[in-house]
């Protein structure tokens, strides 16, 4: 199965899932039963503006403007919500 | 507590996702990120699998406090630790755990309860949802009432099912915990289409692990070969269907593979336990190692405890390693093995863990293999993991139960 990420899609944090910013290991991270993992860079970026209202389009639009030295900036970020939706961490609103 | 449930396979889970968890590094550069409370030994179950210790009966009377307890909560996180689980015995026996979720929910855990279901009401459900617990993971045994009623030494096949009702109910996750062994690897399928029918989102399917009394009761509770292959069978079938949605997790069963298990995912890498007496451990099991003083909450605390104390260093890395793991190509993947085993086995700690068919003893587990099939062993009673049973074995009996190991399991 394919997940075809679309610029209109909203996606946002599976049930059971929690996100948040770890002092101790400088990272975000994301939780859930039996398992976490850590999110290093832009990954937690991403993940960080999800709120159940904005698109892929905003999250690459907004990411775009604040990292402009960034190559291929978009194909990353596209990247990042086909594996976070194969690994069961995002849910499409 | 149940098997495995908090232990290495968990560990291996968080791990897998996780692009640079070094454990090359042969110092103290690492952080907990497993905090796992077993908050008392005492238990209404009486499992023949049991990983407790078998002299559990000594720590049911020294409990740390509830203070103690959000100390060692506090002192965790600051190290780094968020995933927090509450496993025992069964911890619902304390009347505190409401004040330990509210506490965790505060710091920033992600919060488990583990437990047999015993003592879960809707009352104490309710407090854990407002307080802000995370998941529940419940132990089931089986599918027949027979089998539950046998292994666990009580009655409580009706009541599990109910306390899965209620966890689903609250909105919690559904994650269950089921101990394989001889009297269930042959209901695998019903096992699972029972899991789903009870709306599990997950399921971990723990082999047997021998440590504490499943050590003890080896002959008895171990499956055949040919058992594990086909269960495993079963769940790769049942994975591969896409209409089962639930998320398993095989915990393979380390006798029958020719390479140990990186038991913790590498001692005092990522993961630490306080037990109910307030020692501080790298695995549930360490306490059966020879000339190792584990460091203790009421005495140091837990900074002391994972990043000084002679204990949490001891076997972190590999510079403690003999041959055939010094200089094995493959000891990055496994470490050398689970310290606990190689010393309860063999008589040395320091040794690879005879699962691996390098070690030099690695007859030892073939023994065991066979001795699994022998008909004089195999009808030995099993020893229940109960407190009567606890003191025998501190008293010296069962003599012929234990005197195979270089320790008491």
């Amino acid at each position: 199965m394919t997940n075809d990420i679309l610029q209109t899609d909203i996606y946002t944090l599976a049930p059971h899932h929690r996100f948040q910013w770890e002092e101790a290991q400088q990272n975000y991270v994301i939780l859930f039963p039996e398992g976490m993992v850590k999110l290093h860079g832009g990954a937690g970026e991403v993940i960080k503006r999800l709120d159940g209202k904005v698109s892929v389009g905003d999250v690459v639009t907004d990411l775009k403007a604040t990292f402009p030295d960034a190559a291929n900036i978009e194909a990353d970020i596209i990247g990042m919500f086909e594996l976070a939706m194969s690994k069961g961490w995002l849910r499409k609103v | 507590m149940t098997q495995a449930s908090l232990g290495q396979s968990v560990v291996q889970k968080t791990i897998h996702v996780q692009q640079n968890n070094g454990v090359s590094a042969s110092v103290t550069h690492t952080q907990p990120l497993w905090l796992l409370a077993e908050v008392t030994y005492r238990c209404p179950l009486h499992c023949a699998f049991c990983y407790n210790p078998t002299d559990y009966d000594k720590h049911t009377q020294n409990e740390l406090t509830t203070e103690q307890w959000i100390q060692a909560l506090r002192d965790a996180r600051k190290l780094g630790a968020l995933q927090l689980g509450i496993s025992g015995g069964e911890p619902l026996l304390r009347d505190d755990i409401e004040d330990i979720v509210i506490e965790a929910k505060k710091l920033g855990y992600y919060s488990n309860l583990i437990t047999s279901g015993v003592g879960l009401t809707e009352k104490r459900i309710q407090a854990f949802k407002e307080g802000g617990l995370d998941h529940i993971q419940l132990s089931m045994h089986d599918i027949t009432e027979e089998i539950n009623n046998f292994i666990t030494n009580t009655k409580t096949f009706e009541l599990k099912k109910k306390v899965a009702a209620m966890i689903k109910n609250h909105g919690y996750p559904m994650v269950l915990n089921v101990v394989i062994h001889r009297y269930n690897i042959g209901h695998m399928r019903e096992i699972l289409e029972m899991a789903e029918a009870l709306g599990a989102d997950y399921i971990e399917l723990a082999n047997t692990q021998y440590y504490g009394w499943s050590l003890v009761n080896r002959s008895q509770l171990m499956p055949t070969k040919e058992q594990v292959d086909e269960a495993e069978a079963i769940t790769n079938e049942f994975r591969a269907n896409p209409d089962n949605k639930m998320k398993i997790f095989f915990v393979v069963p380390d006798y029958f593979s020719d390479r140990p298990k990186k038991c913790m995912n590498g001692w005092g890498e990522v993961f630490m336990i306080v037990t109910a007496n307030g020692d501080v451990l790298p695995c549930h099991s360490a306490r059966s190692l020879p000339n190792m003083q584990f460091p203790n909450v009421r005495d140091s605390g837990l900074e002391y405890a994972w990043k000084e104390s002679p204990a949490f260093n001891k076997y972190r890395g590999d510079s403690w390693m003999k041959e055939p793991c010094r200089s094995c190509s493959e000891k990055e993947n496994d470490l050398g093995g689970c310290r606990c085993q190689a010393f309860l086995l063999s008589g040395d700690a320091d040794v690879a863990d005879p699962v691996c068919t390098k070690s030099p003893y690695r007859h030892l587990i073939d023994q065991a293999i066979e001795d699994s099939k022998n008909p004089v062993l195999v009808a030995q009673p099993i020893v229940f993991r109960n407190d009567k049973n606890s003191k025998k074995i501190i008293a010296g009996e069962f003599k012929d139960r234990v005197e195979g190991f270089h320790s008491l399991p």
